[in-house]
């Protein structure tokens, strides 16, 4: 079991993948990514509130969505390029750079007893794009994350 | 061995803070070119001289030196005093900035993660109390039905 996500940030593409397991069938793991209600519940971050502007989950479909903090709105959208029980084909951009895509393959596989494995894979366009991408995260973190890290650095999470 | 990992993370994390955008824009652009990207990868190995660096590739000694001083710009590698010839040096500490960042987004993604997990056990009880409900249901319509009949 991988219980925590494991992380790899390739060092010759622009790529990032991951891998995590659930304690649910890979059928409820497909509709948490495809239900608009319950996506906007867990895409987080956890100091934002998603507001779902457009989703259709379909293969050639799109999707657009608003994160709020603060009364300051980030939008994202993209496409669904394919999208079947095992996987998602999608692509993501953030309307703070219209021009920069980043295109992501979600694979949703069994592992019995009501247990899934998702595999994701994030092709961005350049390295400075997935680099800038994982630079955010830290600049957030140090506004709003230090003490969730303390906290799974104490419960030895990380 | 040595100090915790946390303790390592916020020590790395003062450093870049401490950067300006300059600086960490320099950082971007030299690691964003696959060939000092490699270089790079190689220096972790160990210092080397610019000829032994510029071996693998089909370059002049002056586009590699060219590959280095942008490197040795954004403070990724330097070039200690040394007789020559000089050899070049990982800067270690921004070059473990890459890790801080993974280290970042995998926190932030297990964050993520840990909300999907508590979506998924709601729509797990959801589930079971709608199967409930609906042997619930069918019993009073089953018994109704022969009054209809």
């Amino acid at each position: 079991m991988i219980t925590e996500t494991l992380i790899e940030a390739d060092r010759r593409l622009p790529v990032i993948r991951m891998t995590r397991d659930f304690a649910a069938t890979p059928e409820q793991l497909f509709r948490a990514h495809t239900d608009p209600v319950l996506f906007a519940q867990w895409v987080g971050p956890d100091a934002m509130t998603t507001r779902i502007e457009h989703w259709d989950a379909s293969t050639g479909g799109s999707w657009r969505y608003v994160s709020v903090r603060d009364g300051t709105e980030y939008g994202f959208h993209g496409c669904f390029h394919e999208v079947r029980p095992d996987r998602i084909v999608q692509t993501f951009t953030f309307e703070g750079d219209p021009d920069g895509v980043v295109l992501t393959t979600l694979w949703f596989e069994d592992l019995g007893d009501g247990r899934s494995r998702l595999r994701t894979q994030s092709l961005v366009d350049s390295f400075e794009g997935r680099d800038a991408w994982l630079r955010t995260d830290m600049e957030v973190g140090v506004d709003e994350g230090y003490a969730k890290l303390d906290r799974m650095v104490i419960d030895g999470a990380v | 061995m040595g100090r915790p990992r946390s303790t390592v993370l916020s020590t790395i994390e003062l450093k870049l803070r401490l950067m300006t955008t300059d600086e960490l824009t320099r950082v971007f652009a030299a690691l964003a070119d696959p060939t000092r990207r490699d270089m790079v990868a190689r220096l972790a190995e160990g210092d080397a001289t610019v000829s032994q660096l510029a071996e693998p590739y089909r370059m002049t000694l002056q586009a590699v030196y060219k590959h280095l001083r942008v490197l040795e710009d954004a403070g990724l590698v330097s070039r200690p005093r040394a007789p020559q010839p000089r050899p070049v040096r990982l800067e270690v500490q921004v070059f473990d900035l890459m890790d801080t960042w993974i280290e970042r987004h995998r926190v932030r993604i297990e964050q993520r993660y840990r909300r999907l997990d508590a979506v998924l056990a709601q729509m797990k009880r959801d589930e079971n109390e709608h199967d409930h409900r609906d042997t619930h249901r069918s019993r009073p319509e089953a018994s109704g039905y022969p009054d209809d009949s």
